[in-house]
Parts: structure tokens; C-alpha cells; sequence
């Protein structure tokens, strides 16, 4: 490490895999009411498991974009962050607000929530992703400014490079968008429609500038590849991103009563989206074949190569089995969404931030890298994670397919009804909650990674000055 | 990639390109939100209605549920129950939501469960109203059939 006020990326990513644990376990719970549908209700009912498993899927990763900026802005702007100490203060905030939602899901039903954070002041709650009370909105709102504004200042002081600017303009954007989570209009329409100004400019616009950073970053690092090449390649990835994604939000505007020109709007332009993840690939691939070092930490490297080829899968070739209006009109809100979404968030989000943390936390540690045994287990925990997760994905494409076949083929009167076709994909669910297991093994293995790390610490290369 | 691809020329489709798209999707938003009105027949969104989403909301309805395709899809689509069960009589459905959301939850062993939300009479009344209205929200064509 060459800054101490990189350090202050510790505690997010500690923080992080804090949440992702129990993400996975609520993950496990509602894979288990899938299947044995009264199970743990009425104490916790699925709507309230799903939201912690997504709201905490949300808070995770923002946790770790934040981790992964600290530590990486000081590096590329050359100075010390502009204030360790405000970081500090909003890492103890975030986090006491984030876990103050999550009791207050648990404890309390979810209409006393709204009534105790007072929602009628300022309506917000209730839809999807954005379940948080209006207060806790509006802390992020303040964690969201503080971190930008600590980040811009540094950047002003220090080096301006693409990867920080590029970065700083999807943090940017991830403030801007969200904002629109404050607007909730009574017309079911309007409100969905810029519901997806939050959710689709997210995931698929702003949030693909910062997987874009922090990738260009660790691959800078690693290869050491010229930067000029990294960055115009950046410029392109993100280029494709912006220009396929932003209309491609259309695709979200098919059915929820948005005008019939959306239907080719959308369908033309999020056909393109899988570009900037293939190019990603393909970038990915390209550097490490004209790496110029051999860095030791083989486990970072991984799990960014990993990072482009899962979210191509994910992003792009399961976001397009289904963009295209005509297909999506029989697939619109079936499992083969859940499929997709599983699969893009875990490969193009999870996977950068565990990247970004297996670059970093050995270095952060005083290592250059973890220790062989260390590292070949963190690498078999990706290869677990991974096949889980696409297993999943697979089964829930069945589950998709069957209910396409049996409830929206058919004409009204043949057609199966929802919860007779439930019952008929009851095998494939349990199947799933296999391969959810699966993928909790993975992570325990991951975790089991660090303590291997810890006890073995003397075999691994220690930090001398490069990095 | 070719030398003569310079970095300058791909900042300059990210920013361009980005910037162009932005603006032509904010132009789209601009038509879309003047269409609505008549596309989901806003004259006929009465303050029961705006009621009804307030407490689809309060109640965490879309944890469970879609509407209009878009949200769990651990229970049935809703955007168009009122087709499904209403079959177009608007006393006929709210005499079967009511007497529905009372009898929650069924208790089947095993099955999945519905919570009792405890709504009063009139806040049944107004997410049936609700419901009913989004049923006739212009979705070109969306579900394809009665079942969701």
C-alpha cells in the first residue's frame, strides 16, 4: 500500500462481506419457502426474506464501490484522500443505518414500519428495491453526497487520470439517479416508468462505468499493461454501455402502459447491450495475454477474468434470450427474469467487488499477495460460486420455460392457472435450493480463504516497493 | 486495436454518444409522459385509487407479487385480477376480494401463505378500486392471457 489512507477501504469491504453473508442466508431461506411455502411464516414471510436478500445485496455492493474507491483513488490521483476521518464517520453511519433497516424489516410488520418512519410524510415505500423508509432514504442520500464530495476533492488536489474520472462520474450518476427514487406519483404508469430511471440507469448504465473503473484498474495493476491502451479501451466499453443502455431501458417499457414505439425502441437497443460485456471479455483476455509482469496474486486475477466472462453470460446473452418485445411478452415477469437478474447481478457486480477486494486486502495486510494454499482455495471458492450460480440460472430458465409453456402459450381456458403451474416446477425449485446450498459452500470457502491467509501469512510474497 | 484509433476519438464517442442518447431519451420521456394520461385513463384515477396504491405500497404487496409483470413472482400477477376473477362485474369482485383477503392466511400445511393484513372495510374497498383501474391501463396487449 502505498497511501495510508487507503486503509479506510478495510472496513467497507469487512462490512461488505458482512451483508453478502446474509444475503445468502435469506437467499437459502426463500429458495426453502419456494418449496415448503409456510416455512418460518408467519414470522417471516417471503415478501419480508425477499427484501432483506435484495436490499442487502443493494447496501453490500455499495459498501464495496465505496471500499473499492478508497482504496484505488489515492493510488491513481497520487495524494492522500482529502478526509480519512469524513469516511470513517459515514462508513459508522451507513452501516447503522443500513442495519437499522434490516432489524426494522425483521422486527416489526412492514405497514408499522411506514407508520413508525412516518411515510406519509413523503410516500416512498413499498416498491420494489426501494423498500427502504423514507428516512433511511434520505441517510444514503447524505452517505451517497459525503462520499462524493470527499472523492471529487481528492481528485481535484491529485492526478486526474481516465480511471478516476470515469469512476467519479458513475459515482456521480449513482447519485443523480437515485434521487428519482423520491418521486412517487400516484399514476401506477409514471411511477414505473421512472422507477426504472433508478433500477435500469443503475445496473445497466452508471453502475457499468464503475465495473468499468475498477476493472481498468486492477488490470493496469496486475499486468502491467500500458495505460494508454487500458484507457481507450475503457472509453469504448463505456462508450457501448451508455450508448446501447440508456434506450435500452425501453425494454422495461414494453407492458406498464408506456407508448407502442417502445416496443422497437427498446428491443433494438437492448439487443446491442451485450456488446460492451463481450468487449469487456475480449479486453480482459487481450491484456493478459500482453501482460508485461507476472503478478503473484493469481487469485485477483481470476476473479476479474471471471468477472468479464459471468457478466457476459449474465448481462449479456441471458438479458438477450429475452429482450426482444415478441419474446418477452410470454416471458415478461416469469423466473427466467429471476434467472437473468441472478446471474448479471452476481457476475458483473459480486464478481468486481470480490475482485477488487482479492487485489487489495493482502496488499492492505502488508502482502503482495495471499500465500499459495490461501490463494488456491479463494480460486476454488470462485469456481464453486460460479458453477452454483449458473446451475441456478439454468434451473430458474426452466422454471422460466415451463411457465411460458403450460400458463402463456396456451389461450385463457386451457391455460394453467399461476399457483397449478407452481406446483408442476415444484422439482426444479428443490433442485435450485441444491444449487443455492452450493453456492453457500462456496462461500464459506471464500471466507475459510482468509483464515488460511492469516495462519500462512509468512509463505505469501511480502510487499516490498512495488505493488 | 488499430494505432490510428486513438484514445482521444473513443472519449470522444463515450462523451458524445452518452451525451446524444441522454438527451434523446429525455425527448422520448417528454412524448411518453404527455401520452399516459389517455393511455392508463387518468381521468378515471380517483382519490380511492391513489388510496389503493398508497396501501398496495404500505403493505408491501410487490414482495410476493407482480403488477403488470414487474415485481416477486412468488404469488399471481394482479394487473389483471380483476379480469381473472372479476370477469367484469366490479360489485362481483370486490365481494370476492373481500371476503379473499379476510380468509388469509389458508393455513394449508406446506403451502405457500398469504399474511392477514387486517385492512378495514373501506381499505379493501379502495385496493379493490386500485386494482381494478390498473386492469384497465393500456399495456399493449399484456398478459397474453386470463392467467397472468
Amino acid at each position: 500500500m502505498k497511501y495510508a489512507s487507503q486503509n479506510i477501504a478495510k472496513p467497507y469491504f469487512v462490512f461488505a462481506l458482512l451483508l453478502f453473508v446474509g444475503q445468502i442466508v435469506f437467499g437459502l431461506v426463500l429458495g426453502t419457502q419456494y418449496v415448503v411455502g409456510d416455512f418460518l411464516f408467519p414470522e417471516i414471510p417471503f415478501n419480508v426474506a425477499r427484501m432483506v436478500h435484495t436490499n442487502l445485496l443493494i447496501v453490500w455492493l455499495l459498501f464495496g464501490f465505496m471500499g473499492a474507491t478508497y482504496y484505488l483513488i489515492p493510488e491513481e490521483c497520487q495524494c492522500e484522500l482529502y478526509s480519512p476521518r469524513l469516511a470513517r464517520i459515514l462508513f459508522w453511519l451507513f452501516a447503522a443505518a443500513g442495519t437499522l433497516t434490516i432489524i426494522g424489516y425483521l422486527a416489526v410488520p412492514y405497514a408499522r414500519l411506514a407508520d413508525l418512519t412516518g411515510n406519509e410524510l413523503l410516500p416512498t415505500m413499498g416498491r420494489e428495491f426501494l423498500e427502504q423508509p423514507t428516512i433511511t432514504k434520505l441517510g444514503i442520500v447524505v452517505v451517497v453526497l459525503g462520499f462524493i464530495f470527499n472523492v471529487g476533492m481528492t481528485v481535484l488536489r491529485g492526478r486526474k487520470t481516465v480511471v478516476n474520472m470515469v469512476l467519479l462520474t458513475g459515482l456521480v450518476g449513482l447519485a443523480v439517479f437515485f434521487l428519482f427514487a423520491f418521486y412517487n406519483p400516484s399514476s401506477l404508469t409514471l411511477d414505473k416508468y421512472f422507477w426504472w430511471w433508478v433500477v435500469h440507469l443503475w445496473v445497466e448504465g452508471v453502475w457499468e462505468l464503475i465495473l468499468g473503473a475498477i476493472l481498468a484498474f486492477i488490470m493496469i495493476r496486475t499486468t502491467g499493461v500500458d495505460r494508454e491502451v487500458v484507457e481507450k479501451w475503457l472509453y469504448l466499453i463505456i462508450a457501448m454501455a451508455l450508448i446501447s443502455g440508456i434506450l435500452g431501458t425501453g425494454h422495461h417499457f414494453f407492458f406498464i402502459g408506456a407508448p407502442e414505439y417502445w416496443l422497437w425502441i427498446g428491443s433494438i437497443f437492448s439487443a446491442v447491450e451485450p456488446l460492451p460485456f463481450f468487449m469487456m471479455m475480449v479486453f480482459a483476455f487481450s491484456m493478459l495475454k500482453r501482460r508485461r509482469r507476472e503478478h503473484p496474486n493469481k487469485a485477483a486475477m481470476t476473479w476479474a477474468v471471471g468477472t468479464t466472462i459471468m457478466a457476459f453470460l449474465g448481462a449479456g446473452v441471458w438479458g438477450f434470450l429475452h429482450t426482444l418485445a415478441p419474446v418477452n411478452y410470454y416471458t415478461h415477469g416469469t423466473q427466467l427474469t429471476a434467472a437473468h437478474g441472478h446471474l448479471a447481478f452476481f457476475g458483473a457486480y459480486v464478481m468486481i467487488v470480490l475482485s477488487i477486494i482479492s487485489y487489495s486486502m493482502p496488499i492492505l495486510a502488508g502482502r503482495q499477495a495471499n500465500s499459495t494454499a490461501a490463494q488456491k482455495l479463494e480460486i476454488g471458492s470462485c469456481w464453486v460460486m460460479c458453477i452454483a450460480m449458473l446451475t441456478i440460472t439454468v434451473l430458474l430458465t426452466v422454471a422460466g420455460a415451463m411457465q411460458v409453456s403450460l400458463q402463456r402459450l396456451p389461450e385463457s381456458g386451457d391455460a394453467l392457472s399461476f399457483m397449478a403451474t407452481q406446483d408442476k416446477i415444484a422439482m426444479v425449485y428443490w433442485a435450485r435450493l441444491v444449487a443455492g446450498a452450493a453456492f453457500g459452500v462456496g462461500v464459506m470457502m471464500y471466507l475459510a480463504s482468509f483464515v488460511v491467509a492469516s495462519l500462512t501469512h509468512r509463505q505469501a510474497p511480502q510487499l516490498t516497493v512495488a505493488i | 486495436m488499430s494505432e490510428r484509433f486513438t484514445k482521444g476519438m473513443a472519449r470522444n464517442i463515450y462523451y458524445g454518444g452518452g451525451a446524444f442518447f441522454m438527451l434523446l431519451f429525455i425527448g422520448l420521456t417528454v412524448d411518453t409522459v404527455t401520452a399516459l394520461p389517455k393511455r392508463e385513463n387518468r381521468d378515471k384515477l380517483t382519490a380511492e385509487v391513489a388510496q389503493g396504491k398508497a396501501l398496495w405500497e404500505k403493505n408491501n404487496c410487490i414482495g410476493c407479487h407482480t403488477l403488470l409483470g414487474e415485481g416477486a413472482y412468488f404469488a399471481p400477477e394482479l394487473g389483471n385480477v380483476y379480469t381473472r376473477r372479476g370477469m367484469g362485474d366490479e360489485q362481483a369482485f370486490k365481494a370476492f376480494f373481500n371476503a379473499w383477503m379476510k380468509a388469509m392466511p389458508s393455513g394449508a400445511e406446506g403451502r405457500r401463505q398469504m399474511p392477514q393484513f387486517n385492512l378495514s372495510e373501506q381499505e379493501l374497498d379502495h385496493l379493490a378500486d386500485f386494482l381494478i383501474w390498473t386492469s384497465r391501463i393500456n399495456t399493449n396487449n399484456w398478459p397474453p392471457n386470463v392467467e397472468g
